[in-house]
């Protein structure tokens, strides 16, 4: 059984459930029981319209559930006749899930676990183990959340940008225990794309597409990380690349730039480069300029200063760097670099000890630290 | 089966035998020395007897509240005190001769010039729950 594609049924089934008159919060447990069942039971006896048994079998866990509580609350009235399925849109529901998931009143972490949940169906054990806590402790995070968005109306309109953001947090991420994360937001923001033409969102599909190609390459057989600039190219996964360029392309056609589409382009550049050599720099600069205009952040001038470093020799990017304030996380990581490329190994030896120290990531930590042992042993010959 | 907390520090452990700054090893120490905690912790997990395995950033503040209506005050990064954790694996084994063994073995790691570092750790057991019996 291909568990992928039955989780990919999950915000359609949920829809339904929600337009047949069933709570938000209600209808997910029951969503999420009717995936359990599936994963039971499918192996030995597939269905032959796979969504129609899901909604079939979520919509009675629903009433079962109900049904116990309204004997306490005496709500027995809501639930007594089932209504037929209506023929509603899936796409739309699917949308209004992720808006929901989303919505600006939850927490950042609390959005992420909902949408992983509700959108994506994962189950709680699993997205628990994705975030290394305690399932317990995800299973409270989830139905706070729920709670929370329990009465925004699931018609509302909401923003693309706050569902962007949720689905860039999920592939930031990365991969730890059994489910990998960067896969699961690439799919859940495939599946967005398909129910919303936006060019952000078009944007953000790229984004992830292009560094995901280079994921194998990224790390070194021993688990330590290998910069981009000593990569091996040809491991770097081509149609991966090719479907990000083709996506970006067509978004930027439109002529509705936004901060995802010129990260992609950035992302774009550095995959056309076959050897690092070969990069672009300067039309990379050019789009950091477009990206501190569409975001003013400080974080994409700290990576400009490293653009402008590889375009105009280090000299410029530590000019560049000078205007940052040093407390930005990797600023001294970036002075290090420029210091190497600049011929000053006993600054940038100095330097890179003292971002291992202050980095905050365990194999960024120890990347650093190599850095550092690499040049005091080189200066020591 | 018993819970033990394996403590290595940055600062405030007698010093240890082969004792120099990790950005003063080769590379290759470096990578000599994580591989080796890395299949330390994966053996552990063979056996049935790691739970648990964290790193700690050097940086943090103290915190601690400062009366009503007041911030709590911050003061760090533990600049006064001597001691400073860099992380723990918590392992759960039979025995505390056991748990000594383990330790033992982890403050062999390699360092500079491959040679073991003979680190101090710190051993620490956990409070267990008493078993039921009888009044």
């Amino acid at each position: 059984m291909n568990e992928v594609l039955l989780r990919s049924l999950t915000p359609s089934v949920l829809g339904i459930l929600v337009r047949r008159g069933a709570d938000f919060a209600a209808a997910e447990d029951a969503v999420q029981d009717a995936l359990v069942e599936a994963v039971r039971v499918w192996p030995a006896d597939p269905p032959r319209d796979p969504k129609g048994w899901l909604v079939t079998v979520a919509w009675r866990r629903f009433l079962d559930a109900t049904r116990a509580d309204a004997a306490r609350r005496r709500r027995e009235d809501l639930v007594d006749e089932e209504p037929a399925p209506g023929p509603t849109p899936a796409v739309d529901d699917t949308l209004q899930l992720y808006f929901l998931c989303a919505h600006p009143s939850l927490t950042p972490s609390s959005a992420v676990a909902l949408t992983l949940r509700a959108v994506g169906g994962l189950t709680t054990r699993q997205i628990a183990q994705a975030y290394l806590v305690p399932e317990a402790t995800m299973a409270q995070r989830i139905s706070r959340a729920k709670r929370t968005v329990s009465g925004v109306r699931f018609d509302q309109p909401g923003d693309v940008a706050t569902v962007l953001r949720v689905l860039y947090l999920v592939f930031n991420e990365g991969y730890s225990g059994d489910v990998d994360l960067a896969a699961e937001a690439i799919r859940l923001t495939r599946q967005l794309a398909a129910a919303i033409d936006h060019p952000e969102v078009a944007g953000l599909l790229a984004l992830m597409l292009l560094h995901h190609a280079r994921r194998a390459a990224r790390t070194a057989p021993d688990g330590s990380l290998v910069p981009l600039a000593e990569q091996d190219r040809g491991r770097w996964d081509t149609g991966a690349i090719a479907e990000g360029v083709g996506i970006l392309q067509a978004a930027l056609a439109r002529d509705r730039l936004g901060e995802f589409q010129a990260q992609a382009a950035i992302a774009a550049l550095h995959a056309d480069a076959l050897m690092a050599e070969e990069t672009d720099w300067v039309q990379i600069v050019e789009w950091y300029d477009e990206l501190v205009r569409l975001t003013d952040s400080p974080v994409v001038r700290l990576n400009r200063a490293v653009a402008v470093g590889e375009a105009d020799g280090p000299r410029a990017g530590l000019a560049a760097l000078a205007a940052l304030h040093d407390s930005l996380p990797r600023h001294t990581a970036v002075a290090a670099y420029l210091h190497e490329r600049d011929g000053d190994l006993a600054t940038a030896a100095r330097l890179y000890a003292e971002a291992a120290r202050k980095a905050t990531d365990l194999a960024e930590r120890d990347h650093l630290t190599r850095r550092a042992a690499r040049l005091n042993a080189r200066r020591s010959r | 089966m018993a819970k033990y907390l394996l403590l290595k520090h940055y600062r405030g452990a007698p010093a240890s035998v082969n004792d120099a700054p990790m950005d003063r090893w080769t590379p290759e120490e470096i990578s000599a020395h994580i591989q080796y905690m890395n299949d330390f912790a994966a053996r552990l997990e063979k056996t049935g007897e790691f739970v648990d395995s964290q790193a700690l950033a050097p940086e943090g503040t103290f915190v601690r509240y400062d009366g009503e209506g007041r911030p709590p005050v911050t003061d760090g990064p533990f600049a006064e005190t001597k001691d400073l954790i860099a992380g723990w694996m918590v392992i759960d084994v039979d025995t505390y001769e056991r748990a000594v063994e383990l330790a033992g073995e982890l403050s062999a790691a390699p360092g500079a010039g491959g040679k073991p570092i003979h680190e101090w750790l710190e051993l620490r057991p956990f409070y267990g729950v008493s078993p039921t019996i009888t009044e």
